[in-house]
C-alpha cells in the first residue's frame, strides 16, 4: 500500500492543472499569469496545464477584487472542483482588495469568498512569484484533508441526481 | 486458441497503455521542443492519470460511468483482437461501438459544453470512419483477405501498392489523435474553447479512465499503420516514426478549422486519393 501512496502523493505533486479565474482583475495579474505559460518560463516542465475547466483542475488561481456579483460566480468554480484542491490569490486586490477595498462594491480580497491557501502579493505579481506561489500550493495537494469520505456510488448518484431535479430552485435569476 | 496466441493478447493488453502513455509523453516533449521550450518530463501523461484516478469522483449520473468503461472494454478489446489476428472489420465495429458509448456518456449530462462536443465527436467520427472501411477494402483487394493473419503472411509489403492509401489512413490517424487541424471536438490544444468538448463533464477517475483508452485506441490505430510494411522489423520501425513525426510537425504547423472544413476536405482528398489508388491497383493488375 504504501508505494502506490507514495505514487500518488508524487503524481500530484508533479501534474498541477490550473484554472484561472479573473474576478475582476485589471487584466494586469491576468497576463502575468498567462506569461508563465510562454518559452521564456515555461511551466509545463513542471507538469502545469492551463485547464479552462474546474472539474478536471486541481489549483484554482484568482487575480482581482471580489464584489457581490462575481462572488457567486467564483464560489459556484470552487465547488465545481473536486478534491484534492488549492487555492492561489494573486495580485494585491487578490490577496486584500488593494486600492479599492474600500470601495462601496468591493466586498474585499477573495479569501472572503473561499478558503485561499497561497497569497501572491504584488501588483501586478511577477511570473516568478506565482510559479512560486504554485509551488507553495502544492504541499496542499499532497495529501487530501480530511480523509476521502468512503460513501458508496449509489449514494453519489442519489445526490447527483437530486441535485438535478432541484435545479430551479437554485437556479440565480437577476 | 492456443497458447502462443494467448500469451500474445495477454502481452498485448498489458503493454499497449504503457507504450501509449510513453508515445504521449515524448509527443508533447517535442512538441515543446518544436516550440522553444524544455516541456514536460517522458513520464508526464502517467502522472496526470495516476493524480486523477486519486481524486474524488463526481457523478453527474450513472450512464457517464457506464459509457466511460464500454468504451475502456471496447478499447482494450480492439487491441485483443490485433494480438489474436483477427478480422479487420470485426476490430473496426467494435471500435465505433467505443467511440459512440463516449458520444453518448457526453450527451447524457445537461451541459452544454458537452453536448457541442458530443456533436462534433459524431462528426469527426463521420469523417474518418468511411475513410477506414475504404482502406481495409485497398487491403483486401490486394492480400485477398480481411483477417490479419492472411495479411501478415503476404510476402511483400503493402505499402508499395498501397501509398495514397497509407496517406488517407494517417488523416483518421490525425483525427483519433485529437491532433490539429482536427481536434475540433474536445479543443486538446486549445485548452478553453468550448470548455473541454466532449471530456467536460468526464471528471477524476473516469477522465483518467478515458485517457487510458485513448492510449489503447492509439496503439490499435498504429498498429494498423504498422500492417502496411509488415515484412521487414526495419521498415516498420521507420514507417511507423516518419508517420508519428509528421503528425506531430502538422499538428504544430496547422491550426485549428472547422467542422464544414474537414467534412469537405477529408472527404474530398481522401475520396480522390483512394480513388486513384483503387485505379493503380487496376492498371498493375492487366
Amino acid at each position: 500500500m504504501g508505494f502506490f501512496q507514495e505514487l500518488l502523493h508524487k503524481s500530484r505533486m508533479k501534474s498541477p492543472w490550473l484554472i484561472h479565474f479573473d474576478c475582476g482583475s485589471c487584466n494586469g495579474c491576468d497576463i502575468e499569469v498567462l506569461a508563465c505559460l510562454t518559452p521564456v518560463y515555461d511551466v509545463e516542465r513542471f507538469g502545469v496545464l492551463n485547464i479552462g475547466n474546474p472539474k478536471h483542475a486541481d489549483i484554482l488561481v484568482v487575480s482581482g477584487t471580489v464584489n457581490p456579483r462575481n462572488a457567486k460566480v467564483l464560489k459556484n468554480i470552487y465547488d465545481q472542483m473536486p478534491e484534492p484542491k488549492a487555492v492561489i490569490a494573486i495580485g494585491a486586490c487578490g490577496t486584500s482588495g488593494g486600492v479599492f477595498r474600500e470601495a462601496y462594491n468591493v466586498l474585499g480580497g477573495v479569501d472572503k469568498v473561499i478558503p485561499v491557501d497561497v497569497y501572491v502579493p504584488g501588483c501586478p505579481s511577477k511570473p516568478e512569484a506565482i510559479i512560486d506561489g504554485v509551488v507553495l500550493a502544492l504541499e496542499k495537494l499532497k495529501v487530501r484533508k480530511p480523509e476521502k469520505d468512503t460513501e458508496p456510488l449509489v449514494a453519489d448518484l442519489k445526490k447527483a441526481r437530486e441535485f438535478y431535479e432541484n435545479r430551479e430552485e437554485r437556479q440565480v435569476t437577476g | 486458441m492456443d497458447f502462443k496466441t494467448f500469451s500474445f493478447v495477454i502481452l498485448a493488453v498489458i503493454l499497449a497503455p504503457f507504450a501509449g502513455g510513453l508515445l504521449a509523453g515524448i509527443d508533447r516533449r517535442l512538441t515543446a521542443w518544436f516550440q522553444g521550450r524544455s516541456g514536460p518530463p517522458i513520464l508526464q501523461p502517467f502522472y496526470d492519470v495516476i493524480k486523477l484516478l486519486g481524486k474524488d469522483r463526481q457523478v453527474v449520473n450513472y450512464w457517464q460511468i457506464f459509457c466511460v468503461h464500454i468504451y475502456l472494454i471496447s478499447s482494450v478489446l480492439c487491441v485483443a483482437l490485433f494480438a489474436m489476428q483477427a478480422d479487420l472489420l470485426m476490430i473496426f465495429f467494435v471500435m465505433t461501438i467505443g467511440a459512440v458509448f463516449m458520444v453518448v456518456g457526453a450527451m447524457a449530462v445537461p451541459s452544454p459544453y458537452s453536448q457541442l462536443g458530443a456533436q462534433r465527436e459524431l462528426i469527426q467520427m463521420l469523417t474518418y470512419e468511411p475513410l477506414l472501411i475504404i482502406v481495409f477494402v485497398g487491403i483486401y483487394l490486394v492480400t485477398g483477405s480481411f483477417k490479419i493473419d492472411d495479411i501478415l503472411s503476404y510476402e511483400r509489403p503493402i505499402f508499395l501498392m498501397l501509398p495514397l492509401l497509407y496517406l488517407v489512413l494517417t488523416f483518421a490517424l490525425t483525427i483519433k489523435l485529437r491532433k490539429s487541424p482536427f481536434d475540433i471536438s474536445t479543443s486538446h490544444h486549445a485548452h478553453q474553447e468550448v470548455v473541454r468538448g466532449v471530456l467536460t463533464e468526464y471528471s477524476g477517475p473516469y477522465l483518467a479512465i478515458l485517457e487510458i483508452a485513448h492510449w489503447y485506441e492509439i496503439v490499435l490505430i498504429l498498429a494498423i499503420c504498422g500492417l502496411f510494411w509488415s515484412t521487414s522489423w526495419i521498415g516498420l520501425v521507420l514507417l511507423l516514426a516518419l508517420t508519428y513525426m509528421a503528425e506531430i510537425v502538422i499538428d504544430n504547423v496547422t491550426p485549428r478549422m472547422t467542422w464544414k472544413w474537414m467534412l469537405t476536405y477529408v472527404w474530398a482528398v481522401g475520396i480522390s486519393l483512394s480513388f486513384f489508388n483503387m485505379a493503380l491497383l487496376y492498371a498493375n493488375s492487366f
